[in-house]
């Protein structure tokens, strides 16, 4: 096989210079490795951050939120309608609502058919102290079909002590979070006393701690089967007030609440709606990391030109005589171009190479624990989507880089340079 | 003298810059094939640029040039280009050679860029020039580690290698000490003896006494 003879001349040229070549793709090399380390561990920390988030936050959440409705005062009934009398009523106090749904197996039921549901969990919630020996805690009792809740947020990766499943064997069992049960000071098999703040009270059995690696959770919140927590308010077997949906692509909760709100009637919320500071936070760091990236592969591709510049200055003569011997703009803009290409993609590899043993490197090197942490090390994603883009761009770059001066190359007359 | 390799007729050519000037004058000649030619004359009198006009590398003139029978004025660059790589063996007054290159490689890649032969009868043909003009040995070095006479050796056997209708010189001794000038004449009379037409740009009285023609320029005319 023989190598066509533009490229047997840009290969010799290269050859002849490689500490310049390769200063030259050490930029092309730094730049891309940057970009793949730090794309990938801004997409973890970004995952990190959103799933610590919205660790306790279901994608969709369906509840009945308290809307006062006045039109149905006690004015009405006063005034028995006299369209000629205007009232307005100052301050006005609205009549006692229910806070359930109340069709809520009708739509539990309906939510469990589609396909792209992964888990519906119902939920009765209210405002509990907590009581045991002269220690009183304020907060809040979730009532739930501990399966389905265990599904929803992953309570079996959080329990610190005792299985969720304890709830449905024990009678009466509470699963605790554990900053509330540190503060408590109780342990498995303790009784605590819970007070609605209507008056009621009942004792639970502890069967389980849980931590979600977030204390405004873990200080508060306990889980007690749904017939608990309605026994505990007085109320039916079907009283419940919340229904919470994870989906099996988080993104489409938006589309779903929307569904739900026309659906059912009910407010529905979707996590991005609910918690726009996650979204606001993934896109400052996403444009932080490309901003950086983007520059790293523009000065890389800053280098090439001006290296290729000083080359072709130097070789003025040459290109002249290789004109004089027959070769024609185009070869030598395939001379010079093709220098910039090896450059280009060679760094561009290597890039790769050393950007996926840093990540890898990072995502091996331990996280600095804390009670909150459930991350043992640095969080790194592996996508080959970034290694593509990198590729593409960094060779994208040096085209770019290497396309001017070698244009500048097959321009020169070589009259001009033979006479001097 | 059968039929002319080039004829060229009412050549003008200006320069613009710094000043308005015109380097050549109703310049019309006509190369035999087989001849050895030698323009002599002043320096500044034009002698390069003409040169350079009919090797078709500057191709901002007047008048009519045509090689080989063909019409070359007028050409576009990539045409003019496969024709020079063709027609036109040329030799500088500084040798010009790639330094990247090994002597072999340097002579072989005009024929490359042909393409007409394989890369083994290329070689084969590169030696063998080497071996016409005497440095056979020095075929793998690096172009740069040869002598001045050495490389303008190798620069005329790369001008040879496509085997050209005409060799063009620009003072290719110009640059050279006595010895060495003797060479490169012996070198090219007996190219000459060969069949091959030459047109050599000199200021060397006796080379140029031995060639089958003197033109003599003057003020970027031809006077004789
Ligand atoms: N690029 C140019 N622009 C303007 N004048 C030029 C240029 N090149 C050469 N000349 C002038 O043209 C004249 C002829 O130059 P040249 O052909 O090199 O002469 P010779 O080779 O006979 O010494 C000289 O006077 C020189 O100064
Ligand atoms: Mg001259």
């Amino acid at each position: 096989m023989t190598l066509p003879v533009n490229l047997l001349i840009s290969g010799t040229q290269l050859l002849a210079r490689k500490r310049q070549s390769f200063i030259a793709m050490l930029g092309v090399i730094f730049g891309i490795a940057m970009f793949i380390f730090m794309i990938s561990f801004m997409k973890g920390v970004n995952n990190y951050i959103q799933d610590t988030m919205l660790s306790a936050i279901p994608d969709v959440h369906i509840y009945n939120d308290i809307r006062t409705d006045y039109t149905s005062s006690v004015t009405s009934i006063w005034l028995r309608n006299d369209p000629d009398k205007v009232v307005v009523v100052h301050h006005p106090r609205p009549e006692k609502v229910r806070l359930n749904l109340k069709n809520a197996s009708l739509i539990i039921s309906d939510l469990k058919t589609r396909s792209d549901v992964e888990v519906v969990s119902p939920l009765l919630s209210t405002q509990v102290f907590f009581n045991y020996g002269p220690v009183q805690l304020n907060g809040v009792l979730d009532g739930v079909n501990i399966l389905e809740e265990a599904r929803l947020f992953s309570l079996r990766e959080r329990m610190m002590t005792g299985r969720a499943e304890n709830l449905l064997t024990a009678d009466k069992g509470i699963l605790l979070g554990q900053g509330l049960a540190d503060k408590l000071n109780v342990v498995r098999g303790d009784q605590v006393t819970l007070a609605t703040p209507a008056g009621n009270s009942m004792r639970f059995r502890v069967v389980g701690t849980f931590s979600f690696g977030l204390s405004t959770v873990d200080n508060i919140k306990a889980y007690v089967s749904l017939s608990g927590v309605q026994q505990l308010l007085a109320k039916d077997h079907d009283y419940i007030t919340d229904i919470r949906v994870k989906l099996k692509d988080i993104n489409m909760a938006r589309d779903l609440a929307v569904v739900c709100r026309k659906k059912y009637g009910y407010k529905s919320e979707d996590w991005e709606s609910s918690n726009p500071s996650i979204k606001a936070g993934n896109l400052i760091r996403d444009t932080l990391t490309w901003v950086v990236s983007l520059t790293l592969l523009t000065v890389a591709g800053f280098g090439i030109y001006n290296i290729m510049n000083m080359v072709i200055s130097s070789k003025m003569k040459d290109i002249a005589i290789l004109k004089a011997q027959g070769f024609d703009g185009k070869d030598i803009l395939m001379i010079f171009l093709s220098q910039s290409l090896v450059i280009g993609i060679l760094g561009a590899l290597a890039g790769l190479l050393l950007g996926f043993l840093l990540s890898y490197g990072l995502s091996r090197v331990p996280f600095p624990q804390t009670e909150f942490t459930f991350m043992k090390f640095f969080p790194v994603v592996f996508d080959i989507k970034y290694y593509f883009f990198g590729a593409g761009f960094g060779m994208l770059t040096t085209f770019v880089a290497g396309v001017l001066p070698a244009r500048k190359a097959a321009r020169v007359d070589p009259v001009a340079i033979l006479r001097s | 003298m059968n039929e002319p390799i080039l004829e060229a007729t009412q050549l003008n050519k200006f320069f613009r810059l710094p000043e308005p000037f015109q380097v050549l004058k109703d310049i019309s000649l006509s190369v035999q094939k087989g001849e050895f030619i030698t323009i002599v004359g002043k320096s500044g009198c034009g002698k390069s640029s003409l040169l350079y006009l009919l090797s078709t590398l500057d191709t901002d003139y007047t008048g009519n040039l045509s090689i080989n029978g063909s019409k070359v004025t007028g050409l576009n660059e990539h045409d003019l280009s496969g024709f020079r790589n063709e027609h036109i063996g040329f030799v500088f007054q500084f040798h010009y050679l790639l330094p990247e290159f090994t002597v072999l490689q340097n002579i072989m890649i005009p024929a490359m860029k042909l393409g007409k032969l394989s890369r083994q009868q290329i070689e084969h043909n590169a030696m063998q020039r080497l071996e016409e003009m005497g440095i056979r040995d020095v075929a793998l070095k690096p172009s740069g580690k040869l002598s001045g006479g050495q490389q303008q050796r190798v620069a005329i056997a790369r001008a040879l290698i496509n085997n050209p209708g005409i060799i063009m010189a620009d003072e290719p001794t110009g640059n050279l000490d006595s010895n060495n000038t003797q060479i490169i004449f012996n070198i090219f009379r007996q190219l000459a003896q060969e069949g091959n037409t030459i047109l050599a740009v000199t200021h060397d009285k006796d080379f140029a006494a031995r060639s089958d023609r003197i033109i003599e320029m003057m003020d970027g005319r031809i006077i004789h």
